[in-house]
């Protein structure tokens, strides 16, 4: 589509040569140019003067410099003592969090949505619908300050709701008992690594043997069996040769404050995370439904025909095929919520526009800042893209 | 309007094509680091670039346009000019401090210190465009010449003062982080919050300092950050957290809107000091001298007894130092700008630091706040006026 | 529906009507799954209706949101200034009313969807407690104004005919301009800053600038980025990928901090204005990829057609692709604005007070502290309904105009 379809003429035979379109393009492109950076050059000197001024010259010194602040979850090691370098990458790291669960979710509920909708049954096509029409006509703020403060009804931690004593609700968020590595975690990580390694070879020895015999065959499903089997039989091993179980179970307990043990999802996360999830899923959902109807009918009556169940038929005929017209649209839906996760400063999740937002105010370096964020935004949703480009080649590439 | 817009536009871009230098398709992702660093030295290299528009900065120091700070009296002759000071203050309702009342008027300990300025520059405290902020865009908003003061219960601090490009005035407010437990949490001092959740606003220096407390002690916590005064309220209230930290000044106004403030408590710790003054913009000495001055001149009101009940009294007073102070003799203010009656206007229309005190914090409000550090220092606090002559 | 073989023992006509329990058969239990979709779903709902109903009744915190209804719509703006908005309102509603007369079609329904929303504020207008000094008209005779403008403006179109074309064109194109003197004052009026703005009326204000204003920027990006000159097209294409790379939280961040930073000297621009620039330069680059998608769309014979009939360039481009890829994009640009009016909440987070930021004071005002549990749940549920209404309309519109133009189509 770059190639451009010709608003300015090629060539023309009888004109002065000052009205020749090739000079005055170069001209305009020359002028255009010209503007644009006097503009800039324009901002940028008002910019470097103000900040002069105030004794305030971007740098990007700050970033080796403790941040002091506290970050309430990060997913690596963090502590004030820190430099804003880290407390950066923190961000970033709490974004991709999010966005990546959320991405998972939201296709899985998405999915569901999608077909429900075009369910022959009549109650479910309009709850879907009904759940639908309602959530994208309301602002996705608005759902996540609900959703938070919705956590706010939950019961101090003192009165948590618990279930089975494994699973405690509160108002700071939810607290699950976790696995933990035992003494032996080690040894069986080494069954699990050979699992992996052995499941990895039947793949590519299958692979290999489907090319030769030029005939599609299935051999992902089973070398994660494989792998996965593996795996179970090293735990069971390592249990019999040292009587211990190689993970623990650690059951979360109520220390004076807070939960000892175990893991606790914050209330902030979770709201962010529900309403992310709901909101996209919509979005996604509309995609799958146009997708599936986009399938000719005929592809429907034809599997039908063939003595598939409804089940098979979504999953084997219909679903494949519409992949090839939902991929595109689904991957600005993932962009969507991957920029949407920025409204988490609203509800106190640390995510990067949120740590962003704190090293501006410590430090003051506003354009430094503003800067490493939109880059970052930029790399996360090219990341995203190119990775959903290479995934609908494969996937079109798989239909022919 | 759309040619605002496409000046922003080009800004933008400046953004973008100032990261990328010469290799401009290298895609936008990957461009900031380090182009913009060394940016800053270009400006005063090259001011022979066509910029149409740009007056050139040929000389040495400030000024880009014919707006552009000048060296001296500029930022009071531009209030002058526009006939209001705008004044930067808490966008977060603060009781006693900066708050709207029901009749939309602002009301405040902070407010009325944005009054004493106006009353000193215009004789009149309403001319003023009160500008709320949050804790993040309030220093911004003071570089960037936004505002032309900011009372907003900022604390002074090295880092502030040299960083980000502000001076202080004198502190009109000393005051201390502070933290509020419930009473039935058994909590007495900070080492019985091991392993606490604490909420905290960002944007602060409360925010640091409960970190830089409880690493000092080898205690650990988990912060609930919020952006704004009154989600973190609002979190502690609802028991999401065991801790509220802020200044003690907000701990006893929040107090009064906590849904049930009989269950809380404030503990008998100062976690640092925090003295909360007027800030201007770094670059005119002059102004700085003004709002300076301005502050001293209700301290000093306060230690000679004047009150805007009795003025008139001292008006026709034959003490020199009075008759100085308030511009009946001499001509002290000239030199920073204001006018010789500057003290007069302020207590008429504001009134000395007690009366502005005990206006908006003293025995007759909800907060009753003992002045503790913030009496005269001829009754044991830290108000102490130089001399005006 | 497949599996369903019909007999032909039957002597009625085929499937005209079909009986509750046939009805019940076929959608509801068809299938064994599909009997415990339904008991299961049946239960929910039934549990959600009725538990969310209950609430209703029994929730305390209603007066919250309807006290306050004149900060939701309008914020601080004076009390006695209060017909300011509704005379803006009347213009657009009068000028609506004309367009719907004159032109029928897409306009109509705009006209429709306006009465539908005005029935709505006027409604909640109707709540408006006694304010001192208030020079609004009460809720009830606003609507039954808005009715006689929208219904006799249709009317008076209808007879002028086609002289009104011009003039009501030139109508439109100052009433934007117009409605922001007549809510910020000047030339007489009083001035009522923008700060004291706020509520629904700052969210539909940042939304229809954000639309308004990005026009000519997002079509000069659209066929820039379609020129054949390299420096325009990458030019264009790098701004418009960069923002649509950034949220828009980040973008309204660049204009709170940078903007100011940006213009010489301490002169400061007013928040609203900062956000709206924002929002404008946010949508364009968005705007500009919808109307992009419809100059694809247009056959390239036309282009050479108009080519071969002597068009220039900017002729062929202002006569013939433009206007028939417009036409094509207005559900989509629609759809736009849906999103932008929604997006327009996120000025909370610089500091505006739009819908969500006046409704989120409401929940923190001291009186209500009593409350057991708060009054969010009552008040966000009101302003979410107020957003939904305006969403929900404007894409049903958007939803006809689209079958309109397919219809037309074939």
């Amino acid at each position: 589509m770059a190639a451009g379809s010709p608003p300015v003429p090629s060539g023309k035979t009888a004109i002065p040569f000052y009205r020749d379109t090739r000079v005055i393009a170069i001209i305009a492109q020359v002028v255009f140019a010209l503007a644009v950076i006097a503009l800039i050059w324009f901002l940028y000197s008002n910019m470097i003067n103000g900040l002069r001024q105030a004794n305030l010259l971007p740098t990007f010194s700050f970033l080796s410099v403790p941040a002091g602040f506290p970050i309430a979850e990060s997913v690596i090691e963090y502590d004030p003592s820190m430099t804003y370098g880290r407390a950066f990458v923190v961000g970033i790291l709490n974004t991709v969090r999010v966005a990546g669960i959320g991405i998972i979710l939201a296709t899985l509920l998405g999915l569901i949505l999608g077909i429900a909708r075009l369910s022959d049954n009549w109650l479910l096509r309009n709850v879907a619908l009904v759940y639908v029409e309602i959530v994208r006509n309301v602002p996705l703020l608005l759902q996540l300050i609900f959703w938070f403060s919705l956590t706010r009804l939950f019961p101090r931690i003192q009165e948590s709701i618990s279930v089975f004593d494994l699973i405690f609700l509160h108002n700071r968020g939810i607290t699950l008992a976790w696995p933990q590595a035992a003494n032996d975690f080690e040894a069986w990580m080494q069954w699990v690594y050979g699992g992996i390694v052995i499941g990895v070879i039947f793949y590519v020895v299958r692979r290999i043997q489907f090319a030769r015999r030029d005939r599609p065959g299935v051999a992902l499903p089973y070398a994660f069996l494989i792998a996965f089997g593996v795996g179970l039989i090293g735990f069971f091993v390592t249990y019999a040769v040292n009587g211990v179980w190689p993970v623990s179970l650690s059951i979360p307990e109520l220390q004076r404050f807070n939960f000892v043990g175990g893991i606790t999802v914050t209330n902030s996360f979770a709201a962010m995370l529900v309403g992310l999830v709901i909101y996209t899923a919509v979005f996604i959902g509309e995609i799958v439904r146009s997708g599936i109807l986009a399938v000719s009918k005929g592809q429907r009556e034809a599997a039908r025909a063939l003595g598939l169940t409804p089940g098979q038929t979504m999953r084997l005929v219909i679903l494949p095929q519409a992949l090839r017209v939902i991929i595109p649209p689904l991957t600005s839906q993932y962009l969507n919520l991957t920029k949407n996760s920025s409204l988490a400063i609203a509800i106190a999740y640390p995510d990067l526009f949120y740590i962003a937002n704190t090293i501006n105010n410590q430090t003051g370096q506003a354009v430094p800042v503003i800067l490493m964020l939109m880059a970052s935004y930029l790399s996360v949703s090219l990341l995203t893209s190119l990775f959903m480009n290479w995934y609908n080649r494969r996937i079109q590439l798989v239909e022919r | 309007m759309r040619k605002s817009v496409i000046v922003i536009l080009t800004g933008l871009l400046s953004l973008v094509l100032a990261a990328c230098g010469g290799q401009a398709q290298q895609a936008p992702t990957t461009a900031p680091a380090q182009p913009a660093t060394t940016a800053p030295e270009q400006p005063t290299a090259a001011p022979a670039q066509p910029a149409p528009t740009a007056a050139p900065a040929a000389t040495a120091a400030p000024a880009g346009g014919t707006t552009n700070q000048p060296a001296a009296g500029g930022q009071i002759e531009r209030i002058l000019a526009r006939g209001t000071l705008i004044c930067g203050v808490n966008n977060n309702p603060l009781p006693g401090f900066a708050s709207v009342d029901s009749a939309g008027v602002y009301r405040g300990f902070d407010i009325d210190f944005c009054r004493a300025v106006a009353a000193a520059l215009f004789d009149d405290p309403n001319k003023i465009d009160f500008r709320p902020l949050s804790a993040q865009e309030r220093f911004t908003a003071l570089q960037s010449g936004e505002i032309d003061v900011l009372i907003r219960n900022s604390t002074w601090t090295l880092g502030r003062d040299g960083n980000l490009g502000l001076d202080w005035a004198p502190t009109t407010f000393y005051d201390g982080q502070g933290m509020m437990v419930r009473k039935d949490s058994g909590i007495e001092t900070l080492e019985d919050m091991d392993g606490a959740t604490i909420c905290v606003q960002t944007g602060t220096t409360t925010e640091l300092n409960l970190a830089d407390q409880f690493r000092a002690r080898g205690l650990t916590f988990t912060p609930v950050v919020f952006q704004d005064g009154d989600s973190t309220r609002a979190a502690y209230d609802a028991g999401q957290c065991d801790g509220f930290t802020t200044d003690k000044s907000g701990l006893v106004s929040s107090l009064t809107l906590l849904s049930n403030p009989a269950d809380h408590k404030i503990l008998d710790v100062t976690m640092s000091k925090e003295p909360l003054g007027p800030a201007v913009r770094q670059g005119d000495p002059q102004w700085f001298d003004a709002v300076r001055w301005i502050v001293f001149a209700t301290f000093q009101a306060e230690e000679y007894g004047i009150t805007s009940q009795n003025l008139n009294e001292f008006l026709n007073s034959d003490v020199p130092e009075i008759r100085r102070f308030l511009g009946i003799e001499g001509d002290l203010a000239g030199g920073i700008g204001l006018p010789n009656d500057f003290a007069v206007r302020i207590i008429r229309h504001v009134g000395n630091y007690k009366e502005i005190y005990d206006r908006n914090l003293g025995p007759d409000t909800p907060f009753n706040l003992p002045r503790g550090l913030n009496a005269l220092y001829t009754e044991g606090g830290l108000l102490y006026s130089p001399p005006f002559r | 529906m497949a599996t369903e073989v019909s007999r032909p023992t039957s002597r009625r006509a085929p499937r005209q009507q079909i009986g509750l329990i046939e009805w019940l058969r076929k959608n509801l239990f068809s299938t064994w799954y599909n009997v415990i979709i339904t008991v299961v779903l049946l239960y929910i709902v039934a549990q959600t209706v009725i538990s969310f109903v209950s609430w209703v009744v029994t929730a305390p915190g209603w007066p919250a949101a309807f006290t306050n209804i004149k900060l939701l719509l309008t914020w601080t703006y004076p009390v006695d200034q209060l017909w300011r908005p509704q005379a803006a309102m009347a213009l657009v509603l009068l000028l609506l009313g004309l367009s719907s007369g004159l032109w029928g079609g897409i306009a109509r329904m705009v006209a429709w969807g306006a009465a539908a929303i005005s029935v709505v504020i006027g409604l909640a207008a109707f709540t408006f407690p006694d304010l001192p000094d208030q020079t609004s008209l009460p809720g009830w005779l606003f609507m039954f104004l808005c009715a006689v403008l929208l219904a006799g403006g249709d009317l008076l179109a209808r007879r002028l005919g086609q002289k009104l074309r011009w003039p009501l064109i030139v109508a439109w194109l100052l009433s934007y301009p117009a409605v922001i003197l007549i809510l910020r004052g000047g030339l007489g009026l009083p001035v009522v800053e923008t700060k004291l703005w706020g509520g629904l009326m700052l969210t539909l204000i940042l939304a229809i600038s954000g639309i308004v204003l990005s026009f000519p920027l997002g079509v000069l990006l659209a066929l820039g980025r379609r020129s054949s000159l390299p420096v325009i097209r990458t030019f264009c294409v790098l701004y418009i990928e960069l923002i649509r790379g950034v949220p828009l939280v980040t973008v309204l961040f660049m204009g709170a901090l940078l903007l100011p930073l940006f213009l010489p000297g301490g002169e400061s621009i007013d928040a609203l204005v900062r956000a709206t620039i924002a929002v404008t330069l946010f949508s364009a680059a968005y705007l500009a990829e919808n109307v992009r998608g419809g100059l694809q769309a247009i056959p390239k014979g036309q282009v050479e057609a108009a080519r071969a009939l002597g068009l220039n360039v900017f002729q062929t481009t202002l006569l013939i692709t433009l206007p028939q890829a417009l036409r094509a994009v207005v559900p989509v640009l629609v759809g736009q604005f849906i999103a932008l009016f929604k997006d327009t909440s996120l000025v909370v987070i610089i500091g505006l007070v739009d819908l969500l930021g006046a409704a989120q004071n409401i929940v923190g005002q001291p009186q209500w502290l009593g409350t057991p549990g708060g009054v969010w749940r009552e008040t966000f549920l009101v302003i979410a309904a107020i957003y939904w209404v305006f969403s929900f309309t404007m894409s049903r519109i958007s939803k006809r105009i689209e079958d309109q133009i397919a219809r037309s189509r074939h």
